[in-house]
Formats: structure tokens, C-alpha cells, sequence
């Protein structure tokens, strides 16, 4: 696609590229950011799956789709992608519609959808759909939106978060509540507003704690916010988890050299639990050199946002950007014994995950929104 | 308006702006904290987790405990517990699972019934538990793969103990079964309590007594060498065994009870009326329940599913029957107790019935009419005339009010999982579920058990064995008593009463009892077949229409196919002085149920009542 250029006028932003890059549309820190993260995180998953180049293998090639879709996603421009954007929502709610009253016939396999070709996660869809359509919604009027507005976006997110978190997968719907949530906080939600929300939050989780539950869910609460209740449960992985971590240290065991991981204490050790093998090898500099990759990219997508230059651009890329650092906190904090258990991967190191593509896509629309930039007129 | 829009771009940018700003604030803020708690964990605290990491080699693995027997109620085991070897699997820990799969059936023999069950419980489970390839293997085998063992990393051999119901198919019902945990039960037990149990209770008395029969997990902490295999154990907390449960039942009469069927198909109920015992409980045909323990093939499921003849449906407590003449007796004892009808008074039968101002024609199913008939022959001669007019009379209300103190319409609380409840039709009922109103027709063919009305084998035997105990009804049980862990002795579960039901007059309840014994001791008593010298039996023949024929077509037995023909009913109590049991059989597509119901149960009540006096 070839980029509006007006004669005459003076190239008004130096952070614009030009060449191969600039013609695929793609943002070079953001671009240098990913592909040190993922290099850094095969270099971990060769040693946490025990040298296995099979794994390896697939890795590399769900990494290779994953770019691919990225690359592609970054052709699109932001007004299409704002067109788009009420379709792919309800396009989304159908099929998670379809999963679940298809799931029900299929035992076991409720998140999927089987398009005979190839298999497909709905959810994946709305985790970027919700946050479009939040983003649309809002762009609509003048911001901040009214209460009227917001009860609206409210139930747009909640449809989608009840549905999956019926499938059940709790850490998607985390993710796809938060996309929607951040949309909000970002159209200038007022502080008022989040505080009252929390206020109210607390008396009723308490009703719904002494008058909702039955004992064994009051267990399964209490176990899922202190795993080490259970240790013959998901209390023994984080036990396991932060002895790796612990036993890591300043500079780690060295790469390949870590011993949790290969008397297999940590059984999901590519997958949820990779961030306590690269604990355990790197050691404390290890992780801030991880978190310094994943601060660049965070920061270079908060830039590329405050720099957008419409409403539902910088909404839907300031979201999407904190959607990414969710995974994060969530997965390294699930790992290290601060938060409770979600299945929740770490963002473009675990292995699998289908989440990867979704990942990638939406920093596919990253790059979108930074390189479809008018000129405007100094 | 240009201006306006400018204004407004340059606010919301703004606004975003600061957004943005506390945005990163606050990821910054919580990247510091998480830096701050990994500082805490790999710097403050490396010297304690380092000595635990070279202390790791102590794991903790979770000890399951055996589940309870089950014994009848001689002591003969119904369900125990063999040990047996397996050959297992840890998709996790296995490269290449074609090739290995490959290998391992040039070592053992593994079926393509064994391949697909492997497959179905691997998309099932999770990847990090072990899933059987093959099970039961013999000694030989056991040694073959030992001796290769090294070659197959994630493969090993698992003794364990595997669940069996040595009676199969004679107790299948009853017992259900037990099967692999599956995804959907994990939501619901407490999984630390089941940590290392990979079976639960699936069906009847293996779910319903699941907590009892399950035992409490042990834990034990044991050494392992760089390998992952266990050195020594260094601490153990053994587990609690399940309890075991001695039931009612009474394996010789149930065996005895599905011979008497022959080649047909139904469900038999026998209960003892003094403690509401279970004696027998049928349903036929069954199927062999040790083929579920460690996953069926989905060729035999399928062939058990889509049997015509429905082995899996236990007919006993689910099987939804009109109960057709067998409710004559409770009908007519209501007629008494209310005062519509007297033992005395005849009413005269011509053969059919009709109500006032109307042309359609009620027939008996004796088409020459009984002639002048009372409430014994009524009973003995099974009259359809007599019951249409008394349940024109008492009308429908009063007539479920009558009959719903024997458990009609209600599940009896029979500890067995799965029971269904049958359907007692009132004017209420129908409204409520139908939104239509009642008509007068249906009054009538509810008289002679037909229509709406649905009762299963079960609550039948129980409504009779509340007749034969002079109105006190009692729950059904079929666990008589359970020993716990430690206990030298079963400890007895208590019986319990469900109603104690109003008896206006001793002689109502006497003239019914006396005209169940004119069904098999009357010269023209539909069961007249079974009547013997040892003991007086105290009976009511049925028959349910599975197929309507048409108002002047006539019911031709032989021109019907065998499914389409009615169900054979029959209950009974003896000895009728003094009743020890009382029983229920339905025989499906039977036909009549004095020649082909009625010797079933003189089958189960000689075995009862004759063998353990000898």
C-alpha cells in the first residue's frame, strides 16, 4: 500500500522510517524489541525442554506465523480497522456462542471451534475484538463518555467475559475483562467512578462469600488465593517455582545447568512455569534483562498510542500495549507466589500457546496505527 | 464546528496524554514491586532456597486409598478390589509416541481396542499422569517389559489395584460402576482428596456411597536420586480405607430373579415390607460392568448404546411404566376408605362404560362384560367397568389424594443414584405443566392405570409393600450397613419411615388384602396359575398399553410386533397373613401379566420364603 507523500511539504516527523520497513509498515524499536524477547526466550525453552529440537521446532514455526500475521495485520489501516470493528466483535460473541453449545456435544473441548480445515480459539478473537469495539464505541463522542455510555461499553465487555469464563478458562476472561476495562481507563474514566467501583467490589464479594458458596468452593477460593494450602495440589508447582527461583540467584546456575527443571519438580516447565527455569539459569540479572526487553516494548507501545492521531487509534493501541504487560505481571507474579494461579502464559517466551498469533497481531496493529500517520502540517 | 472538533482534539489528546502518563506510572510501579519480591526471593533468601534446592530430592507423592467391598447381604462380595499390572504411559515424558506405541506392541500385544481407548483418555487427561496402554498384563508380559524397560522413558509397568464386580451383569445395576476421573468430575471433588485416585463412582451404589466407599489419602515423603526413582521413603501417613458396605441384597434371590426372566426383558423389585430392605432388584437385560473400570472401547459402548434393548437403562428405578391394573387395589381402597364404594355392593359390567351424554364406549377388557361384580371381583377378575365408574365417582382429585400417601408420584429416596420419580396425574399437574384442563375421559382411564399415570418398578414394590405392612411406608434401602475404618463390626443404618398412612377402617384394608388373595386363589383369578400350597399370595396382575388401538379394532396379540405388544405386570405380597415380602415385576412386551409376570414373582417369593426355611 502506498503512502500519501505530499509534495513540498518538509518530512515533519524524524521518528518516520523509510525503506524496507517503512514500506512494510513496520516500527523498528518495537520490531528490535520483539525479536530480541522471542530470541532470548528460545534460547530458555531449549534448555527447559530438555534440549528437545522437536519443540524447538514447532516453536519456531508457530513464531513464524505469529510475525507473518503481524506483518500482515500492520498492512491494515486504522480507519479499516475501526470499520471492522462492530463485525469482528459480534463475530466474536457468536462463536463463543457456538463453543459453548457445541462444546457441550464434544465433552472436553469447549474452547474450540472446528472449521474442518483447522481448529479455532473464539476467545483469541475477542481478546482484540473487545477492546476494538470498546474503542469504536467510545470514539463515536467526545471523551470522557458519559454514564450512559459507560454502562453500555460495560455490558459489551461483561457478554463476552461471562461467556468464556463459562467454558471454563478464567485466565482468558481475565485478559479480555482487563482489554475492555483499560479501553475505559483510558477514555478518562473518572477517578471517582474507579473508586466508587472499588468500594462496592468489597462488600459484596463478602455477601457472595458467606451467602454464595459451598464449602468446597469457599476451598477452592481460599487454595486458588494461597496455593500452598494444597501442596499436594497447585501448592506443590509454586513451591517448586520459587525454590527454582530462589536457588538461581544473583547470576543464575548457568544455561542448561538448572536442576528443578531437570528432576522435573516444576512439571509445566516450558509452558505457565518457563519464567521459573530462566530464574533458575540467569539468575536476578537474567530477569531484569527480560523485563527490560518487555519495558521497551510496553513503552514503545504506550509512545505509539500518545502519538496516534485519532481517538480509537490511541485507545485501541494504549490497550492492546497494557494488555501485553497484564500477561506479564500476571504470569511472573502467578510464578514467583504473589498472585494466585491463572493459566496464564508468559507473553511470547512459553511454549505453545495459542495465544501467540493474538500477541503478535495485536502488535501488528501497533505498528498500524505508528506508520498510518498523516503529515500534518507543522 | 472546525473549531469546536480542533478543541476537542486537543482535549481528548490531552486527556489521553495524562492517562497514558499514569498508565506507565503504574506499570512502573508494579514492575519495581515484582523487581523488588525476586531481589527478595534470588539475593535476601538465596542461601534458604539453595539449601532446598539440593535438598530437592525429597518429593511428596500422595498415597490413594483402597476403596470399600461390597458385600450382599450373606456376605458374598459384590465389588472388590484385584491387583492387577498395567503398562502406562506419560504422554509428557514420551518423544515419540507413534514410535513408541510401535515398539511396545512388538513387545506386548496391544489391540486396536487398547490404542483407542489410550487415545480417547489422553485427550481426557492431563499430559503429566500416567494413561494405561494395556491392562491386566500376565506375569510373562510383566517380565518381557521389564527386561526392555530402558528403552522406553515415560513407559513403566503400574501394580495397582483394579475395581471388579465378580456377579457382572447379575448386580450391574444395582452397583454401577466405577471409571476414570474425567475433566467434568475434576470441577466438582476436592482434588487433594483424590490425588493419585485416578477411579470414582460413575453410576448407582459406587456414586452414591462415593465419600463412604473412597477412604481418606495418605501422603508420604520419599527420597529420589537424580532420575526421578525412588530411593527410600523417609515418611509416610498411610491412608484411610473406604468403608464397606454390606447391602441388603440378597445375590442368590437376584440371581434367581433374572433366570426367572427367561429371554425377556423387564425389571423385577423385591422388598422386605417390615424394614423397606431391598431383597432383589432387576433390571434386564444388564450388561457386564467390569468393561467401564478401565475404559471401554468405544465399539462396545456403542454396541451397548444403541442396543434396541437398552442394556445400560436400569429399568428398576428409571424405567417409567403405566402402571395399569396393578393400581386397582390402592384405587379401590381409596374407594372404601372414602366411602364412594362398600366391600358389598355390586355394580353391574356389560362389557364397557360410558359417561353421561357421551357416545364413545369404555371398554372392559373382557368384551362380554363381567356381569354383577363387588370389589373382590372386581379385583380378582380385574374389571375395568368397576374402576371407571369409581373413579368417575371420586373423581380425580380425590383419587391422587388417595394414592399419593403410597409414594406415587415421588421418588421413593432409594439410595441408589439416578432414580426417577414417576408421574401421579392431577388436575393441578396438568395445568401447571400442560396448561390444559382436565377431562372426565382421563379420569377414567387413570382409574384402570392408564393415560398420564407413570410409575417405575420400584415405586411400585414399594406401594406394595406399604400395602401388605398395613399402610407404614418405609424408604427403600439397599445398604443395610456400612463398617468404617477401625470398626471390627458393620454398624447398622437406620430404617426409615417415610409415612405412616391414615386407616379409616381395619376392614377396608382386610377386604383389599382379601381380594388380592381371590387373584391367585380364585377359581377365576387372573393369577390363579400361581397358586400353591406352602403359602398364600396376595397379587394384582397388570397390563400397559404400549400401543392405542383404535376405538372398534381389536387388540390381536400375534398380529403385533413384539415391541409394539403391551407391557406384563404383576405385584404380590406373601405370606398374606403375616407378609415378609413384596414384590414387583414388570416384563416388557409380556402381554399378559398373569401367565408372564405373575411366575416371576412366584419364582423370587419360593426362593425367599421356601429355600431358608428347609
Amino acid at each position: 500500500m502506498a503512502h500519501y507523500k505530499p509534495s513540498g511539504l518538509p518530512e515533519s516527523n524524524p521518528t518516520r522510517a523509510e525503506g524496507l520497513l517503512a514500506d512494510l509498515h513496520l516500527d523498528l524499536p518495537l520490531l528490535t524489541g520483539l525479536i530480541l524477547l522471542c530470541g532470548f526466550g528460545l534460547l530458555v525453552l531449549y534448555s527447559a525442554s530438555g534440549q528437545d529440537m522437536a519443540v524447538m521446532e514447532r516453536q519456531l514455526i508457530r513464531l513464524g506465523v505469529a510475525f507473518a500475521v503481524m506483518v500482515a495485520v500492520a498492512q491494515v489501516p486504522p480507519a479499516t480497522l475501526r470499520r471492522w470493528a462492530p463485525w469482528l466483535f459480534t463475530a466474536g460473541i457468536l462463536m463463543l456462542i457456538a463453543v459453548l453449545v457445541a462444546g457441550q456435544v464434544g465433552k472436553g473441548a469447549q474452547r474450540w471451534l472446528n472449521l474442518g480445515l483447522f481448529r479455532f480459539q473464539p476467545s483469541e478473537l475477542v481478546k482484540l475484538a473487545v477492546p476494538m469495539m470498546i474503542a469504536w464505541f467510545l470514539a463515536e463522542k467526545s471523551l470522557p463518555p458519559r454514564w450512559n455510555r459507560l454502562v453500555i461499553a460495560g455490558v459489551m465487555i461483561l457478554v463476552p467475559v461471562l461467556l468464556i469464563a463459562r467454558q471454563p478458562d478464567l485466565g482468558t476472561s481475565l485478559l479480555v475483562a482487563s482489554a475492555g476495562i483499560f479501553v475505559l481507563f483510558l477514555a478518562g474514566l473518572s477517578w471517582r467512578f474507579i473508586g466508587g467501583m472499588i468500594l462496592t467490589a468489597i462488600p459484596v464479594s463478602w455477601v457472595l462469600w458467606e451467602w454464595g458458596m459451598r464449602d468446597y468452593q469457599r476451598n477452592r477460593v481460599l487454595t486458588f488465593l494461597n496455593p500452598e494450602r494444597d501442596p499436594l495440589g497447585t501448592g506443590y508447582h509454586i513451591i517448586q517455582s520459587k525454590i527454582a527461583i530462589g536457588s538461581g540467584g544473583i547470576y543464575g546456575k548457568g544455561w542448561l545447568n538448572g536442576t528443578q527443571s531437570y528432576l522435573e519438580f516444576l512439571p509445566e516447565g516450558t509452558t505457565d512455569f518457563i519464567f521459573a527455569v530462566l530464574s533458575e539459569e540467569f539468575g536476578f540479572i537474567g530477569i531484569l534483562l527480560l523485563l527490560a526487553l518487555y519495558l521497551v516494548i510496553v513503552l514503545r507501545g504506550l509512545y505509539i498510542a500518545a502519538q496516534a492521531q485519532d481517538t480509537f487509534s490511541r485507545l485501541l493501541g494504549g490497550a492492546v500495549t497494557m494488555v501485553f504487560f497484564v500477561y506479564l505481571f500476571v504470569n511472573t507474579g502467578m510464578v514467583s507466589g504473589i498472585l494466585p494461579v491463572v493459566g496464564v502464559p508468559l507473553p511470547l517466551v512459553s511454549y505453545g500457546g495459542t495465544s501467540l498469533v493474538t500477541i503478535m497481531a495485536g502488535f501488528g496493529i501497533l505498528m498500524s496505527i505508528h506508520t498510518h500517520r498523516k503529515l500534518l502540517p507543522t | 464546528m472546525y473549531q469546536a472538533t480542533l478543541k476537542d482534539y486537543l482535549r481528548e489528546s490531552r486527556l489521553f496524554r495524562a492517562r497514558a502518563i499514569t498508565a506507565t506510572l503504574i506499570i512502573l510501579l508494579l514492575l519495581l514491586l515484582l523487581i523488588l519480591h525476586l531481589a527478595k526471593l534470588q539475593i535476601i533468601d538465596h542461601a534458604h532456597f539453595t539449601t532446598l534446592s539440593r535438598d530437592n530430592r525429597v518429593k511428596v507423592e500422595p498415597l490413594p486409598p483402597t476403596r470399600g467391598l461390597i458385600y450382599d447381604r450373606n456376605g458374598v462380595v459384590l465389588a472388590q478390589n484385584l491387583p492387577t499390572h498395567s503398562l502406562e504411559i506419560t504422554p509428557e515424558r514420551v518423544k515419540d509416541l507413534d514410535w513408541t506405541l510401535q515398539e511396545l506392541g512388538k513387545l506386548i500385544s496391544i489391540s486396536d481396542n487398547d490404542r483407542k481407548r489410550f487415545n480417547r483418555l489422553k485427550s481426557h487427561q492431563r499430559r503429566f499422569e500416567s494413561i494405561p496402554i494395556r491392562v491386566q498384563l500376565s506375569d510373562e508380559e510383566v517380565a518381557r517389559f521389564a527386561v526392555n524397560r530402558h528403552l522406553f522413558p515415560g513407559v513403566d509397568i503400574q501394580a495397582k489395584l483394579l475395581r471388579d464386580y465378580p456377579l457382572k451383569d447379575v448386580t450391574a445395576h444395582i452397583l454401577g460402576y466405577v471409571g476414570r476421573i474425567n475433566k467434568r468430575e475434576l470441577q466438582t471433588i476436592d482434588n487433594s482428596s483424590y490425588s493419585g485416585t485416578t477411579h470414582i463412582g460413575k453410576n448407582g451404589i459406587e456414586k452414591y456411597y462415593e465419600e463412604t466407599l473412597h477412604g481418606k489419602v495418605g501422603l508420604q515423603q520419599v527420597e529420589i536420586n537424580a532420575l526421578g526413582r525412588v530411593i527410600r521413603i523417609l515418611e509416610s501417613k498411610p491412608p484411610e480405607p473406604g468403608a464397606d458396605l454390606h447391602l441388603t441384597l440378597d445375590s442368590a434371590l437376584q440371581r434367581v430373579a433374572i433366570e426367572s426372566f427367561g429371554e425377556e426383558n423387564g425389571a423385577a423389585v423385591a422388598i422386605d415390607p417390615q424394614t423397606g430392605d431391598i431383597l432383589a432388584m432387576v433390571s434386564k437385560p444388564g450388561f457386564d460392568p467390569n468393561l467401564f473400570v478401565e475404559g471401554i472401547s468405544s465399539a462396545d459402548y456403542n454396541a451397548l448404546q444403541n442396543s434396541e434393548e437398552k442394556p445400560l437403562f436400569n429399568r428398576a428405578i428409571r424405567g417409567q411404566y403405566p402402571p395399569g391394573s396393578t393400581i386397582k387395589p390402592f384405587i379401590g381402597l381409596g374407594g372404601l376408605e372414602s366411602g364412594v364404594i362398600t366391600a358389598t355392593r355390586k355394580n353391574y359390567c356389560p362389557g364397557f362404560f360410558q359417561l353421561p351424554n357421551h357416545s364413545h364406549k369404555y371398554r372392559d377388557w373382557k368384551k362380554a362384560g363381567h356381569g354383577a361384580v363387588d370389589i373382590y371381583d372386581a379385583i380378582a377378575q380385574s374389571c375395568d367397568v368397576y374402576y371407571y365408574d369409581l373413579a368417575q365417582q371420586m373423581g380425580i382429585d380425590n383419587l391422587a389424594e388417595y394414592l399419593a400417601p403410597f409414594g406415587f408420584g415421588e421418588k421413593t429416596g432409594v439410595d441408589i443414584t439416578g432414580e426417577l420419580g414417576g408421574l401421579l396425574p392431577s388436575r393441578e399437574w396438568k395445568r401447571r405443566s400442560k396448561n390444559q384442563p382436565w377431562y372426565p375421559g382421563e379420569t377414567l382411564i387413570t382409574g384402570i392405570g392408564q393415560g398420564y399415570f407413570l410409575t417405575t418398578p420400584l415405586q411400585l414394590a414399594s406401594a406394595t409393600a406399604t400395602l401388605a405392612s398395613g399402610g407404614s411406608r418405609l424408604r427403600p434401602r439397599i445398604v443395610k450397613s456400612i463398617r468404617r475404618n477401625g470398626e471390627p463390626d458393620p454398624r447398622d443404618q437406620p430404617v426409615s419411615q417415610q409415612q405412616q398412612i391414615a386407616r379409616q377402617s381395619e376392614s377396608h384394608w382386610d377386604s383389599i388384602v382379601e381380594a388380592m388373595i381371590q387373584v391367585t386363589e380364585g377359581v377365576r383369578g387372573t393369577a390363579r396359575l400361581i397358586r400353591n400350597e406352602h403359602y398364600r399370595i396376595a397379587g394384582k396382575t397388570g397390563t400397559a398399553q404400549v400401543f392405542t388401538i383404535k376405538q372398534e379394532e381389536k387388540y390381536e396379540e400375534e398380529k403385533l410386533e413384539k415391541k409394539m405388544r403391551d407391557h406384563a405386570l404383576f405385584i404380590a405380597f406373601a405370606p398374606a397373613d403375616a407378609p415378609r415380602i413384596a414384590v414387583a415385576v414388570i416384563v416388557e412386551n409380556g402381554g399378559h401379566g398373569g401367565s408372564v409376570a405373575a411366575p416371576i414373582a412366584k419364582a423370587i417369593m419360593d426362593r425367599y420364603l421356601l429355600q431358608d426355611t428347609r
